[in-house]
């Protein structure tokens, strides 16, 4: 006798599972129902018909015949309200009661809508099915949208739109684009793909509240303040199963509707398949599993043997364009190593990671050719110790030559700036090479690269060496770390002209050979980015050294020393008290003058940092940043105020130099002096930067040093205002930010690039003057802050230790 | 019973970062990688006794703050031509959750 089978939801796994029965002849009398007013289409496909490249009809798998030649009972648009297990029958929405004998869920899952503020805003929207594809299908280039969720399918929608000429923009809570699938190396390269494409990525961002205006969307307002305007928000954050019915009829349910290897839920006569299960614990989102299932559903209810078995899975995707891969497992254990590959030149990059001479994950991108191989690799467990050497580069290449440590250079475009003083690109260098210019020499004399501050000789270098080939022999030229061959010079020439914003991005371009840099170059690089982009790139704690993450100097013992700001080397009674206070409140051993001018608490518990802070701060003291490669102290003598030697007010002058200068990051660390007259009570002529007052007016000179080498200082200039003389020293300040190597005090950078190249800049060229002036505000404008008073107010739990198992270890 | 002993979430350890576990015995550092492994290691450079939990952490290894050894978080042996070797713990993430091995905590009262 045929039996009744009936099925909950048109998706793609219970479409699947009735073609498998139907195929096999199998005899049951099937009533679909679908919430969806369609039947079964391929919703992978969806995002093709949002770009324009199919349509609706292309991407239906079941039409009306193959229903009616089946005789399936379509149900479309109907809901099932009621669910009677010990009847077996199910109550559709209308009140029909269906008797079955075995009955399919497919429910499928639903879009998980982050519930912020504004969420039921008309103009919110999930991307789920053709309703919500044709709602961004009617979109065209005068409007604006936000996605939020980098992952595929925020990310597909996204690239869907900017098709069709929309503004877009990605707003994605984690560091990095579709962090399930890819390490942060191929989330910047799919990044910069998506940029390329118009597309406005923004990462590390947190949602807050979506803003409206009569009851519609108008624009999404991120925790940091930034507004950004939308006609449409579409939430693209994840999918979760949709248990409520199977909730409902009693069935055992945890993130899914529970099933076994045949499919079958807690109850015997139900069965389910797609997204809507959970299987040993996992749930399924890609199209792989949700068929093989389908399968095991269809000989289930044919009472066949069938026995579902999760596989190893990989993601091989076309995001946009854009090939990308990646399997196994790339986090998580003990024991793993990893080898990289990058290719700037074409945007490749490579990762394995290996255990016991297995590969266990990989991930591709650009290049996605030889997956296949390496999936295979990942299954079969093989021993690769015979052909770890060559095994990056893939099954071709096997004993193949490594990587050129040239291939950066070589990658760059014609128009890519090498000379930043003198705006010289690379193809005017290779053309002065193919004039006759054939060292380094020739190349300043007849192009001036190079010829002003020097930092970019080894791109230069370079240049003549892809371009010439073995004619070229090479000066030696030290690098910055093992981590690559490139100089200081030559990485921080790539980050101003490639506009490289991130860690990612310099370790992709700059071809990096370890997978996250290590303690040289990351300190380096997160000044050379924050120097060079303060507004984009997002200082990394993790990349600073201790004393510049907790803010105080970390000691032999482990504990640290605080030292509060003492503007100019001026305090009061009151400030004094408060310091005392603290000293005897966190019992501190040892309380010392420092030559800076001011009070350092030494042996700090580092879990009193935040109370300390917070009592210096409520008695109205801030961070001395005694710690930091970055302005330290304005020593000052107290000039005209007391001295009767005194020209100028050198006390007054020293704190605005701090109030003005204090927070900003330096290659090394930053000391200034202000003396009142020539006699120099403040020793101003041995420090980075010294100002001398005289009655007619106020001489800046630099280059002091009073450490393992000792240096007078040399004279910038001589100005007739204290404004000037603030000016020059900010000015002179960016200068060597933006041009110094990390660790180079002013002293080392000035005899790299010379006194007069400084001054051409700060003291004959005014409009470059003004230049440095207002990039060295927009810097401050950002970094000119008290760490103590935000670490003590929002990161103080972070001091603490995670857990203490004091008295569980001693039971 | 299990003889894991759930300590805290992933996430309240930064990447590339550490926080440290006290003990009657003195502190535990635990390590969160850049690809969201853990790794728990006595807090002490074999060298000076430096707090590896200040260090930078890059790629499986940490470099001490104190004077640059730099310490693999797999086997606590000092890299490079620094000898020496930090007591490892094992450590495991389950459902975002960092977990440390009890007996072996024990062990560490009792050596």
């Amino acid at each position: 006798m045929t039996k009744k089978l009936v099925v909950i939801g048109a998706g793609m796994a219970s479409g699947r599972a009735l073609e498998h029965l139907f195929e096999a002849g199998a005899d049951y009398d099937v009533t679909l129902f679908n919430a969806e007013p369609r039947g079964n289409y391929n919703r992978i496909m969806l995002s093709p018909v949002l770009s324009g490249e199919k349509n609706y009809d292309d991407i239906v798998t079941h039409d009306a015949e193959w229903y009616e030649a089946n005789g399936v009972t379509c149900r479309f648009g109907e809901r099932v309200a009621q669910i009677d297990r010990t009847a077996k029958t199910v109550t559709a929405e209308n009140g029909d009661v269906l008797r079955y004998d075995k009955l399919l869920f497919g429910t499928g899952s639903n879009p998980f809508m982050i519930p912020l503020p504004g969420h039921d805003l008309e103009g919110v929207i999930a991307y789920r099915d053709l309703e919500d594809t044709e709602r961004m299908m009617a979109l065209g280039p005068d409007n604006r949208v936000v996605v939020i969720g980098g992952g595929l399918l925020g990310l597909e929608a996204a690239a869907g739109m900017a098709a069709r000429g929309v503004d877009v923009t990605v707003v994605h809570i984690m560091g990095h684009l579709m962090e399930r699938q890819l390490d942060e190396a191929a989330g910047y390269l799919l990044r910069k793909a998506l940029v390329d494409k118009g597309i406005t990525v923004k990462c590390s961002a947190n949602s807050k509240e979506i803003l409206g205006v009569d009851g519609h969307v108008k624009a999404l307002l991120l925790d940091d303040g930034t507004e950004l305007p939308c006609d449409l928000l579409v939430m693209a954050v994840g999918i979760r199963p949709n248990v409520k019915l199977a909730d409902k009829a009693g069935l055992a349910v945890g993130k899914g509707i529970h099933v076994d290897d045949q499919m079958i839920t807690s109850d015997p006569d139900i069965l389910a398949v797609g997204e809507c299960v959970e299987h040993d614990g996992a749930i399924f989102g890609l199209v792989a599993p949700l068929y093989d299932q389908a399968k095991v559903v269809a000989k289930t209810l044919m009472g066949e043997e069938g026995t579902f078995v999760q596989k190893e899975l990989s993601t091989k995707l076309k995001v946009t364009g854009c090939d990308l891969f990646s399997a196994g497992d790339f986090a998580d254990g003990e024991g793993r190593e990893d080898i990289v590959f990058r290719d700037p030149a074409r945007g490749v990059y490579r990762r394995l990671i290996v255990e016991n001479n297995v590969v266990i994950g990989a991930v591709m991108y650009g290049d996605t050719a030889d997956s296949n191989w390496f999936f295979g690799l990942i299954k079969d467990k093989t021993d690769i110790s015979e052909m770890r050497d060559t095994l990056i580069f893939g099954p071709a290449y096997q004993g193949g030559t490594p990587l050129d440590p040239l291939a950066a250079v070589a990658a760059l475009p014609r128009d890519a700036e090498i000379c930043g003083c003198n705006g010289i690109c690379k193809g005017q260098i290779e053309d002065a090479i193919a004039a006759g210019a054939t060292d380094l020499g020739a190349i300043k004399a007849t192009t001036k690269a190079s010829a002003s501050c020097g930092t970019c000789t080894g791109l230069v270098e370079q240049v003549l060496a892809v371009t010439l080939g073995d004619d070229f022999v090479m000066p030696a030229a030290q690098s910055i770390c093992g981590c690559t061959d490139m100089t200081h010079e030559d990485v921080r020439r790539m980050i101003k002209s490639q506009a490289l914003k991130s860690m990612p991005a310099v370790w992709q371009e700059c071809g990096w050979k370890t997978s996250c840099g290590c303690h040289v170059c990351r300190p380096a690089l997160n000044f050379y980015l924050l120097a060079d982009w303060p507004l984009d790139y997002q200082d990394d704690p993790q990349s600073r050294f201790i004393n510049e993450r907790k803010h105080a100097n970390i000691q032999k013992d482990g504990t640290y020393s605080v030292v509060p700001r003492m503007w100019g080397g001026i305090t009061t009674p009151t400030e004094l008290r408060a310091i005392a206070d603290a000293a005897d409140k966190y019992m501190v051993p040892t309380v010392k003058v420092t030559g800076g001018q001011r009070i350092d608490l030494l042996g700090v518990k580092g879990e009193d940092l935040p109370a300390i802070w917070k009592d210096l701060n409520d008695a109205g003291m801030v961070s001395g940043y005694a710690y930091s490669k970055g302005l330290r102290t304005v020593k000052t003598c107290v000039g005209t105020d007391h001295c009767r030697f005194g020209t100028q007010d050198s006390t007054g002058l020293g704190i605005k130099l701090e109030k003005t200068l204090h927070g900003s990051w330096t290659p090394h660390k930053l000391k200034l002096a202000v003396s009142g007259c020539p006699r120099n009570c403040a020793e101003a002529t041995c420090k980075d930067i010294g100002v001398i007052c005289v009655d007619s007016g106020f001489q800046v000179s630099i280059g002091g040093a009073a450490g393992m080498d000792v240096k007078e200082t040399e004279l910038l200039v001589q100005v007739p205002t204290e404004e000037e003389a603030i000016d020059v020293i900010k000015a002179v300040t960016q200068l060597y930010r933006e041009h110094a190597k990390y660790l180079d005090r002013i002293y080392k950078w000035m005899a790299k690039v010379g006194l007069d190249w400084i001054k051409e800049r700060i003291v004959d060229d005014l409009d470059e003057r003004d230049a440095l002036l207002e990039r060295f505000e927009v810097s401050q404008s950002i970094y000119r802050h008290d760490p103590w008073a935000k670490h003590a107010a929002d990161k103080a739990e972070t001091y603490q230790p995670l857990a203490n198992l004091s008295l569980e270890a001693a039971e | 019973m299990s003889n894991w002993i759930d300590i805290a979430a992933i996430d309240d350890i930064p990447q590339r970062g550490a926080r440290v576990v006290k003990t009657s015995e003195g502190c535990v550092a635990v390590f969160r990688t850049g690809d969201d492994e853990v790794f728990a290691l006595n807090n002490a450079c074999p060298h000076k006794a430096g707090p590896l939990a200040e260090g930078i952490v890059h790629g499986k290894s940490v470099t001490c703050p104190l004077h640059n050894w730099v310490i693999s978080l797999e086997t606590g042996e000092a890299q490079g031509s620094d000898e020496g070797r930090v007591a490892t713990y094992p450590a495991r993430v389950e459902n975002g959750r960092i977990l440390l091995d009890r007996s072996f905590l024990r062990a560490r009262v009792a050596a």
